[in-house]
């Protein structure tokens, strides 16, 4: 909170009673609209032991919501690994020195950072039937999906990862007679991983929170069995389902964007790179400097 | 290529559901933002508390959850209604619910932006005595915004395109629930996917230009 304290001085008599006030009065707000939401819960029946027992029988977890959970880790992971392996490729070859290599990958960069991700999975749901023949391909298609447009976002990840190294690296590696290919794996790399780091794991919080748009395609999530079948199965536990899972993703994403915070801080301690740390470049196509705020903000929308 | 034309007016008219989504999210999520910062850097904790505990659990939670939610719990379990008519009913749903998910980032983009006003701006805006909401008002958020606008820009490109994930709040007009029944009819066709894709980047690039354009010419010089 080191912004608070710039924009209000530190209290006097009469604007610690000022403050005090303010508070009090900010608690009655916030009471009065929890309290608000309490009663309209109440008046629904959403309290009632009833509907909110399911979750404290094992039966519950283990035959809907840890499956769900297992279908949306297996997809965030495999999809990750693939979006890793694709932003590599298409990272290191937007940097190619050969245009025939470096146009074709930023054509295909682009043109999949701007569509829309839930069109792209669409697309695919119904194209793999036709091409491949009949079949579930719900697993395939949302995989798909997050690969080619994290991948493509990761790309940008690595390219600016590479370009953030200072220049004075690879001319000294190339005066001490390095070809390209050791300059960029010996030189460029090692330092360019470092920077990238903390804007590859907020990319991957964004792939895990996506996998989420599988329940529009029918694919076994999270909160397909959590929010789909689960209430059907209790009738009447739609709103419990709703804040468990709710609650579940948000602790899975906030332990990953910890874990990102925490590879930020670490690389900014132990300079082993000359590159600064990347942000994450979302959906672009607003030209924005290494030096604008808020080039983060976006983390995680998307 | 005939299915394209074939569709045309249809896609059409859903990517139009699209736009009208994104400006009332727009707008609304701009102001929700506002709000949100200036809870969020005022000196009363709980309202600090309160904003932060809403931006970072809306954050960490996928839009299609925020949206179903608001759909099936908020407005068909508890009964919150916009309109009679189902429709138009489910247009405010997504809207609103589009806007609560993307003022989250909309506050973050704009407390990045309050970073970057120099100590001595809120300094002098107190020594002439200006209150808490005055030197907000007047002195920090101004300068905040013109150094966000181009975050603020991606933000509302993200925002445009999470849109089609208004078929998951239950309001089925959009150019996605549209591509997909025809796809029901035709199979997957890839003029149809094209041309969505490219009515999609029509909207976005342009933003992006534009957003990129206002924040070199609004650019605080220091």
């Amino acid at each position: 909170m080191s912004t608070t304290s710039v924009l209000f001085d530190a209290p006097g008599p009469r604007a610690r009673v000022r403050n005090g006030l303010l508070t009090v009065v900010s608690i009655i707000a916030v009471g009065a609209v929890l309290y608000g939401i309490y009663r309209g819960f109440d008046a629904k029946g959403q309290w009632e032991g009833r509907i909110w027992e399911p979750f404290i029988r094992w039966e519950t977890w283990d035959v809907y919501i840890i499956p769900g959970l297992i279908g949306t880790l297996r997809a965030a992971a495999v999809a990750a690994v693939l979006a890793l392996v694709f932003g590599a490729v298409f990272g290191l070859a937007r940097l190619s020195d050969h245009a025939w290599i470096r146009v074709p990958a930023g054509l295909v960069v682009e043109v999949f950072r701007a569509i829309p991700l839930l069109l792209l999975i669409f697309f695919i749901f119904y194209l793999l039937p036709t091409v491949m023949g009949g079949g579930d391909y719900a697993f395939i298609a949302v995989v798909l999906g997050l690969t080619l447009y994290n991948g493509s976002v990761l790309a940008e990840v690595v390219r600016a990862g590479v370009l953030s190294v200072p220049k004075g690296q690879s001319e000294a590696a190339y005066a001490v007679g390095m070809r390209k290919n050791q300059v960029m794996r010996l030189v460029l790399l090692p330092q360019a991983v470092t920077a990238m780091m903390p804007a590859i794991v907020s990319q991957l919080v964004v792939l895990l929170k996506d996998t989420a748009l599988g329940y529009i395609i029918a694919y076994v999530d999270l909160l397909n069995t959590g929010f789909k079948i689960l209430p059907a199965a209790f009738f009447g536990s739609l709103i419990p389902a709703a804040i468990v899972i709710g609650v579940i993703y948000v602790a899975l994403n906030m332990a990953l964007s910890a874990f990102a915070t925490w590879l930020e801080k670490r690389s900014r301690r132990s300079r082993k790179t000359a590159a600064p740390p990347v942000a994450p470049p979302g959906p672009a196509a607003v030209p924005m400097g290494p030096a604008t705020p808020g080039r983060t903000a976006l983390e995680g929308m998307e | 290529m005939d299915e394209l034309i074939q569709y045309g007016p249809f896609l059409a008219e859903g990517f139009l559901e699209n736009i009208k989504l994104a400006l009332v999210a727009g707008v609304i999520s701009l102001i929700f933002g506002t709000v949100l910062v200036s809870m969020r850097v005022s000196p009363t904790p709980v309202l600090r508390a309160a904003g932060t505990i809403y931006v970072n659990v809306v954050r960490n939670t996928p839009l299609t959850l925020v949206l179903a939610f608001s759909a099936l719990g908020l407005s068909d379990t508890l009964g919150l209604t916009f309109s009679t008519v189902p429709r138009v009913n489910s247009f405010w749903v997504v809207g609103l619910g589009l806007a609560a998910y993307t003022s989250a980032f909309v506050c973050e983009a704009l407390r990045s932006g309050i970073n970057t006003v120099p100590l001595g701006q809120a300094e002098a805006a107190r020594s002439i005595g200006l209150t808490f909401m005055q030197s907000l008002t007047l002195i920090i958020l101004p300068q905040a915004f013109r150094s966000v606008i181009a975050p603020l820009g991606s933000v509302m490109i993200a925002m445009i395109k999470n849109t089609t994930v208004a078929t998951a709040g239950g309001y089925l007009a959009d150019a996605a629930a549209n591509m997909k029944e025809v796809f029901d009819t035709t199979g997957a066709s890839i003029p149809i996917f094209l041309g969505i894709v490219l009515a999609f980047m029509a909207v976005t690039l342009p933003v992006g230009y534009f957003t990129g354009w206002l924040a070199r010419r609004l650019a605080v010089v220091r």
